[in-house]
């Protein structure tokens, strides 16, 4: 036990003696005036009660002090022996452990913010060259990071999370991703209002977009090891910005929560391009509830408008050449999405049931130029694109889901007024079919095995198979719905 | 094909629905059910409580749901546990609120177990340990003791944020603090058999009932805080109650009863379902049927020696 106990001890038992020995004031002068009548002895009744009170009250505040101090003591003291419970009924507080000295952590790292720390690696088995991977249909950046990705034994992305209050009115967060390159990037650093009331609150720096369900969620906490096709093919994956963000959260019972973002759309469907305007606009709209204690939902509708100039995409033209084409204009993506949960009673310990399933829809126009640096044929462009997927992930036994999913891509017409060699008339529809089971043995690791038949390119089937681990060390993170 | 005007019509419908109608209540958002049926108590008709978490849910394992961040955004006080129990939901909810006034560290912003004495403080803070709560045990409303000491605290706040009714808070709280010791009183003597009777626990969630009955608990069905029981952790238990002979195995009434029925086969140790928390069985209807109800079942199991 720590030297100083003894001390405190004597101090704390102290203490609420001093309190019991100051004198009640208002009582003492009372009885000298009591002699006319039963008025004055009720006068007199009264201020010794009040006399009575202020005592009691001194007492209680240093009991509290006791208790206060004996809470920050408990780090150093482990609970101290069970106290007699035979004299329960006196007073809650006897029970008060004596305090000791204060452990409390003072000092420069008191307000160190919350530090989480995502370890990730992967075993990736494919039947196809993940380097010849591609969406038949879809032109997409030549750094987009789709498809299976590498071979073999691999790291995955290592995330550093920090966050915390900065002052009663804002918040801030980081997510710095570390490659397996040893790259280092930032993922997500913004700083978020806590103070504005009324529902609202504006994020400023870089996030992730809150369109959609699946983008606004870190990688950790995808039920498959990666994101849909769907949003590899027309968000580049996930899509993240420089910008604001506000949203509102309107005052009903039923949850609706209005966004609106502004951004440089330095990221694909955009590109970052020199300009003072904005590149990225979005807006979004969710509602959801319950329905009863053993279902609850959310759906929404969102809209994200990004402009590109130059921007450069890989493709296949129709006489199968690989090509880099390059476009400018805007592009217009609606994403509708729903979620649907179900756990008995609302317990999701032992069992659960989560069905989710989104509908993306691209518009791209503008000028697209074919085979920049060789054939150089441009012209007016546009394409309609679109993809879904549905998937269900099914919790049978404490700590093991399954989870099985579906995709579909449209890769859509284009139309270019350039050279007619650009595209070819595929009906191609791209899709795949995922089948995951994971271990959660704590909700700070999971194992998973995924098992995937992966139909992106026409004629091409690709058998891919995963294994994952996911943990997470340092602060307990709380995750959104 | 829905155009740009339609998206902007659905954006504006909701505006309409903003002239919401300014209730006289106090809006008190309870994380879980105990706190809602205090806030009654202390409140009465002064406040409207809206309980997030029913006693058949487990209080750490709560999704941050869309009904949940709507009802936070309108509180004028939120009443929670604290101590970390509802760290996996808590934040998302009054970070999406929107809603200044409930936010850590403003009045409308309650932690019960900041007012309570907290045991099972882990001296060493490691996840090797199991969800260990690096503040404590949260569970702390298995202690009617603690129930008192929180309800002078909660009736305080109730008069700071409502200063209005700061008068009839002060009332209704006397009234209730009265009747509860008397309660107390009487459940004391009730509860006086089972003074040192050593019992089992499926999970440490019982620790404060331990410490006010004096029940002593022999081993504990998880092997770690929130780590389900396994077969041979199960085995060990039971080769420890071949030389410490145990009265009960307790569990709560949102856990699954299987590990402690495995108890009762193989041990012939009676099980013990508790409320753990109000709702959690019928009797258990407040707060004072939660403590009824809760003696009233070890009395039966576990009453005579």
């Amino acid at each position: 036990m720590h030297k100083l106990f003894p001390a405190s001890l004597a101090l704390a038992l102290a203490a609420p003696a001093c309190a019991l020995a100051a004198p009640p004031s208002p009582a003492t002068s009372s009885p000298s005036t009591s002699s006319s009548g039963a008025a004055s002895d009720l006068a007199a009744l009264r201020q010794e009660i009040d006399a009575l009170r202020t005592a009691y009250e001194a007492r209680l505040q240093a009991m509290e002090q006791r208790l206060k101090a004996a809470e920050a003591a408990a780090a150093a003291t482990p609970a101290a022996a069970p106290a007699v419970a035979g004299n329960a009924t006196t007073a809650p507080v006897a029970n008060v452990p004596p305090p000791a000295v204060s452990a409390a952590g003072g000092g420069a790292n008191a307000f160190n913010p919350a530090i989480s720390l995502i370890l990730s690696g992967l075993y990736t088995r494919t039947s196809k060259d993940p380097e010849n991977f591609a969406i038949t249909g879809f032109q997409l950046p030549g750094d987009a990071e789709v498809g299976p990705g590498t071979r073999g034994l691999s790291l995955a992305e290592t995330e550093l999370g920090l966050s915390a209050s900065i002052d009663p009115w804002w918040r801030g967060a980081a997510a710095i991703a570390l490659h397996p390159d040893n790259e280092v990037s930032v993922e997500e650093a913004f700083v978020q209002t806590t103070a504005l009331g009324n529902g609202f609150s504006l994020k400023a720096g870089r996030f992730f977009s809150g369109v959609g369900y699946l983008n606004p969620q870190h990688a950790h906490t995808w039920d498959f090891v990666d994101n849909p096709l769907a949003y590899q093919a027309m968000l580049g994956t996930q899509f993240g910005d420089d910008g604001l963000q506000l949203n509102w959260l309107a005052p009903t019972d039923q949850y609706l929560e209005l966004g609106a973002e502004v951004g440089r759309g330095r990221s694909f469907p955009g590109t970052d391009t020199s300009r003072n305007g904005a590149g990225m606009v979005a807006l979004t709209a969710h509602t959801g509830g319950d329905i009863g204690a053993s279902h609850s939902w959310r759906a929404g509708l969102s809209l994200l408008h990004a402009k590109a100039a130059d921007q450069e995409l890989d493709a296949i033209d129709a006489v199968g050449n690989a090509v880099t084409n390059a476009f400018s204009g805007k592009t217009r993506v609606w994403i509708a999405d729903a979620v649907w949960k179900w756990a008995p009673n609302g317990n999701a310990t032992r069992t659960n049931f989560k069905l989710q399933g989104e509908y993306l829809r691209s518009t791209r126009d503008g000028d697209l130029v074919y085979d920049v640096g060789n054939t150089d044929s441009s012209g007016s462009f546009r394409v309609v694109q679109s993809g879904w997927y549905l998937q269900g992930i099914w919790q049978f036994m404490p700590g093991w889901r399954v989870g099985l999913r579906t995709e579909r891509l449209d890769a859509g017409s284009p139309r270019f007024d350039g050279s007619a060699l650009a595209f070819g008339d595929s009906t191609f529809h791209p899709h795949k079919n995922s089948l995951m089971l994971d271990y959660n043995p704590s909700e700070f690791s999971r194992v998973r095995l995924q098992f995937a038949q992966d139909h992106s390119r026409d004629g091409v089937t690709d058998n891919q198979f995963f294994v994952q681990y996911q943990m997470s060390l340092g602060a307990h993170g709380a995750h959104s719905y | 094909m829905m155009n740009r005007k339609t998206f902007f019509a659905l954006l504006a419908a909701p505006l309409v629905l903003l002239a919401n109608p300014a209730d006289a209540a106090l809006r008190v958002f309870a994380c879980e059910p105990e706190w809602g049926a205090l806030a009654e108590e202390l409140g009465g008709n002064l406040v409207e409580v809206w309980v997030a978490t029913t006693a058949l849910q487990d209080p750490h394992q709560i999704q941050a749901k869309p009904s949940l961040i709507a009802r936070a955004r309108n509180a004028d006080l939120v009443v929670c546990t604290g101590a970390e129990l509802e760290i996996g939901w808590l934040p998302v909810l009054l970070q999406q609120s929107g809603n200044a006034k409930v936010q850590a560290g403003q009045p409308g912003n309650f932690a019960a177990a900041d007012y309570v004495r907290k045991l099972d403080v882990p001296g060493q803070l490691d996840r090797a340990q199991g969800d260990v709560h690096a503040a404590g045990n949260p569970h702390i409303q298995t202690d009617p003791r603690n129930i008192a000491q929180v309800a002078t605290a909660l009736g305080t706040r109730l008069q700071q944020v409502d200063p209005a009714h700061a008068a009839d808070y002060a009332k209704r709280q006397a009234d209730f603090a009265q009747r509860w010791q008397q309660a107390m009183t009487r459940w004391n003597t009730q509860a006086a058999p089972l003074r040192g009777a050593p019992v089992v626990s499926q999970h440490k969630a019982f620790t404060y009932l331990y410490d006010w009955l004096g029940l002593k608990e022999v081993a504990v069905l998880e092997p770690k805080p929130g780590v389900e029981p396994t077969a041979s952790h199960l085995q060990g238990v039971l080769s420890t109650l071949k030389g410490t002979p145990v009265r009960m195995v307790i569990h709560a009434a949102y856990q699954d009863s299987r590990p402690s029925d495995w108890l009762t086969t193989n041990a012939g140790v009676p099980a013990v379902k508790l409320p753990f928390t109000v709702g959690g069985t019928d009797g258990a209807k407040d707060l004072f049927g939660l403590f009824d109800d809760t003696v009233a079942r070890l009395l039966a199991a576990g009453g005579k020696r």
